[in-house]
């Protein structure tokens, strides 16, 4: 028993056992060819990169100047500063619209219908386009923060909405129906069954969601608000270094999203041990992977 | 309504481009991506990696970074596209190829381990086992996410628009421009362009999604 336990490598969840001496050999093989493959892929890119001159001191030693340093520090603060009252305002948001979709009264639920699916299925950019050059046309421009925030707040809301209401229903309705039972109403079942044992399950899409509304402030830097993409920007016009600047860029978005990504995995792992439940899917959603995993690892069980 | 009536050839031609962005990209990105995913669930340790450090890498990085840095910062080192609309393609399947890699591979993680153990048992090759027991079953489980996929796609097409190409999000722009007192107009009517196209997959995906669902 122990012994196929081991015998079963992590690593190749797809092929089931451990490679016999043959399947070793060739795995080798393989692995030698492939490394060398991607040896000379990468190899080729940074040839390209070196012919161009694009590893000259020159070009990158602005990132060590602390002014630049600076400039870049405080466009990486506006993009979380747009990120953070988002998120907040969208949570809030998206509890109220998945009631309201969740209530019997046809006048609340269909409104919120009708906004759910409506800012669910529009590109963010042209909502933002929208606030930042169509709204002013009417005397309306709001400040390039808040037209941000309040683009992010009406996607990333409708957005939360179904991830909530998904939650909740993916509860069993014994629980609802208990609640009930016992002499609870309607907010009561809420308040003290429902939604305590839906938070749980709705964490880990919660926040990939949060990734997503973080990489999407990049949108900010056409309206112009000052975030890290824009401040990066020019940073490369100015000293002419537009791909080094729009690299180090990057490569901060890569750095914050991976730990973050990294910390929703590590929640999911957590509920899934703990409870034994999975997360929740919610279609549309497409960049919640971590729900995605969630629900693979449902169906194997 | 009526600026969008009047304008109605140039929303048309907009969705065109959408449309014609979303097909191409996606059609690539199903390619890169499924390759990508067979890397990373292969018992190559080089190719595991290679496959993780793209994933990882295109995934974390804005769609307006990735964009930019495309169009604004490779030609710096010599690589340039003449045509915004190849570029945007090339940008969009890439992105996008990562989110199918992510989602083939967690379908394939999907079947269960006996499932190839059994075929395995049953004396079948690895060619076999792969194509004639795993994916059939994995193509089930990720249908339907694959379809969210390419909601996703149709509105991340619109980030196409802030290189110049002219899609739906780029004819609003204008439309708004030619005619500020009807701004609102113009917005909403590509916005019903993209509702036209998403409304009608999100139905689809959810009936796909009834219909592949696996009973166990």
């Amino acid at each position: 028993m122990i012994r196929l336990l081991r015998g079963r490598p992590t690593a190749v969840p797809l092929l089931g056992d451990a490679l016999g001496p043959r399947g070793k050999r060739r795995v080798r093989v393989a692995s030698f060819v492939a490394g060398v493959a991607v040896a000379a892929i990468v190899g080729w890119m940074i040839k390209g990169l070196m012919d161009a001159g694009q590893f000259a001191g020159r070009l990158w030693e602005p990132f060590t100047d602390s002014n630049v340093l600076d400039f870049l520090w405080v466009g990486l603060l506006n993009t979380a500063k747009a990120a953070a009252l988002a998120m907040v305002l969208a949570m809030v948001l998206g509890a109220l619209l998945a009631l309201a979709r969740l209530t019997d009264n046809r006048l609340v639920r269909w409104p919120a219908v009708a906004f759910i699916e409506f800012f669910r299925g529009i590109p963010l950019i042209l909502l933002i386009f929208f606030i930042a050059i169509g709204l002013p046309k009417y005397g309306l421009g709001l400040p390039p923060l808040w037209a941000l925030v309040l683009g992010l707040v009406a996607y990333n809301g409708a957005v939360l909405a179904e991830i909530f209401r998904a939650g909740i229903l993916s509860l069993d309705r014994g629980q609802s129906e208990a609640a009930f039972a016992i002499g609870l109403g309607y907010w009561p079942a809420m308040r003290l069954v429902i939604i305590p044992q839906a938070a749980r399950r709705m964490v880990p899409a919660i926040v990939s969601q949060l990734v997503t509304l973080l990489k999407d402030t990049s949108l900010g830097f056409v309206i112009p608000y000052e975030e890290l993409l824009r401040r990066s920007d020019q940073t490369g016009k100015y000293y002419g270094n537009i791909l080094q600047a729009l690299v180090v860029a990057a490569l901060i978005y890569i750095a914050v999203n991976y730990c973050l990504s990294h910390v929703a995995k590590r929640l999911e792992h957590r509920q899934r041990r703990r409870l034994g439940a999975s997360g929740i899917r919610v279609a549309g959603a497409a960049e919640d992977l971590a729900v995605l995993s969630a629900q693979a690892q449902n169906h194997n069980t | 309504m009526q600026v969008v009536l009047d304008n109605l050839d140039v929303y048309l031609e907009g969705m065109r481009t959408t449309v014609a962005l979303t097909l191409l990209s996606f059609a690539a990105a199903l390619v890169i991506g499924t390759m990508i995913a067979s890397f990373r669930v292969s018992p190559i340790p080089p190719l595991r990696g290679a496959g993780a450090v793209y994933v990882e890498l295109i995934r974390n990085t804005p769609l307006a970074v990735l964009i930019t840095l495309f169009f604004f910062g490779l030609p710096k080192a010599g690589i340039q596209f003449d045509s915004f609309f190849v570029s945007a393609v090339i940008v969009l399947s890439a992105y996008t190829s990562t989110f199918v890699a992510e989602t083939v591979r967690s379908g394939i993680n999907t079947v269960a381990v006996g499932q190839a153990e059994a075929a395995r048992s049953l004396g079948l090759t690895f060619p076999q086992v792969l194509f004639v027991v795993v994916l059939p079953q994995a193509m089930r489980a990720v249908a339907a996410p694959l379809g969210s996929v390419f909601i996703a796609l149709i509105k991340n097409s619109a980030i196409a628009s802030i290189i110049g190409v002219i899609d739906l999000t780029f004819v609003a722009d204008q439309v708004a421009n030619d005619n500020p007192t009807n701004a609102i107009a113009a917005f909403l009517g590509s916005a019903v362009g993209y509702l036209l196209l998403a409304l009608p997959s999100g139905w689809a995906v959810a009936r796909l999604e009834r219909r592949t669902a696996i009973k166990r």
